[in-house]
């Protein structure tokens, strides 16, 4: 039986997902940021359903246990390519969109062949094993991805402050994300911990892109090499 | 031994994102001016200092809260704690840091001010709608 906290952090991140969606319209930004915008509405779709399938089978069931998993991968899948739309963003005047294109398939590619290595030992649950690690093995590509790209944003001098705070809210999930994943692998008695956390993280990537399309113009712009500033 | 590199590298990386995602928010907010209303219940005018963070924040949390300001708040409050723990330890060692830590401190007040005088504006504005209705 799942518990209120875990009700209350659901409600809330779906109320924020769709929140995204309507301040990206709202501001006149949706179709600019189409997919991050594709990727919140899948989010939002992935936990309505999770629900759907929780409230019918049961949390036991099989059916919720793979539609979680899956559901998962594919909302993981989602924001990797979310990700590969801000390096278009980012390098546009380069005329790079195709290559970006195709740097994310053969990456994804890459990453799917590499988990698909680490667990093709368990033949009796591969399918669900590949799944999980396809999604850690993500996070943590997806966090060298973004650390990439906001080394491009400092080299190229990108100022679009909308872009730079895209980034780095997203930086600070993906690294939340791997450090809780790492985590689990290293300390796996304390599974309703690790269980438990991904839920709050959840939610701040909807909270920091609403602010962003609420409080930040597309006009705003910013020095990235300011914020880099260290104490000397 | 693969999961304890993963970990060391997410976590320096969430701090780098993480103290960068909070000087961008700090740099949108720098740029707005108080208004005198404000200056005068904070008492900041142009710079401000660190030692009234607490106290902004008490005030902030006098003001209804709005939902969209929340994130940016609680993530500075953080950074705050963070700045905080730099201050009493490497920043005792290094003058430099020293003198970065309370600037970063004294912008983390001012996003607090600004951010009080958002929800100023807003109190402000449901009252009117109240009034009107």
């Amino acid at each position: 039986m799942l518990g209120p906290f875990t009700y209350c952090t659901w409600l809330a991140c779906s109320v924020l997902e769709a929140g995204v969606v309507v301040c990206a319209v709202k501001r006149g930004a949706f179709r600019r940021y189409l997919p991050l915008n594709l990727w919140m509405i899948l989010e939002l779709l992935s936990g309505v359903f999770r629900f759907y399938v929780l409230y019918s089978f049961g949390l036991q069931s099989s059916e919720y246990y793979y539609f979680y998993y899956y559901s998962e991968a594919l909302t993981t899948i989602g924001l990797y390519f979310a990700l590969s739309s801000l390096y278009a963003h980012v390098l546009e005047e380069l005329k790079a969109k195709a290559y970006v294109r195709t740097g994310a398939f053969l990456l994804l590619l890459g990453t799917a062949v590499f988990s698909y290595l680490i667990v093709r030992q368990s033949a009796d649950r591969m399918t669900t094993l590949f799944v999980v690690e396809l999604s850690q093995n993500l996070y943590f590509v997806g966090l060298v991805l973004t650390y990439l790209l906001w080394g491009a944003i400092l080299k190229l001098r990108e100022t679009r402050t909308r872009l730079i705070q895209f980034v780095l809210s997203l930086g600070v999930l993906f690294s939340l994300f791997a450090a809780n994943y790492a985590m689990r692998n290293l300390y796996p008695n304390l599974q309703w911990l690790w269980g438990s956390l991904p839920q709050l993280f959840d939610c701040f990537l909807p909270l920091a892109w609403c602010y962003t399309f609420l409080k930040i113009p597309e006009e705003a712009r910013l020095m990235p090499a300011r914020l880099a500033v260290a104490p000397r | 031994m693969m999961a304890a590199i993963i970990l060391v590298c997410s976590v320096v990386l969430f701090l780098q994102f993480f103290v960068f995602y909070c000087r961008s928010l700090i740099a949108v907010s720098a740029k707005q001016a108080l208004s005198p209303e404000v200056q005068e219940v904070t008492g900041i005018q142009r710079t401000a200092s660190g030692e009234d963070f607490r106290r902004v924040m008490q005030l902030l949390q006098l003001c209804p809260e709005r939902r969209e300001d929340r994130n940016g708040i609680q993530a500075i409050g953080l950074y705050f704690s963070l700045l905080n723990l730099l201050h009493a330890t490497v920043a005792r060692l290094a003058p430099s840091m020293r003198h970065w830590t309370e600037t970063e401190r004294g912008q983390c007040t001012y996003f607090a001010a600004v951010a009080l005088e958002r929800r100023i504006s807003f109190s402000r504005d449901m009252l009117a709608q109240q009034m009107d209705a």
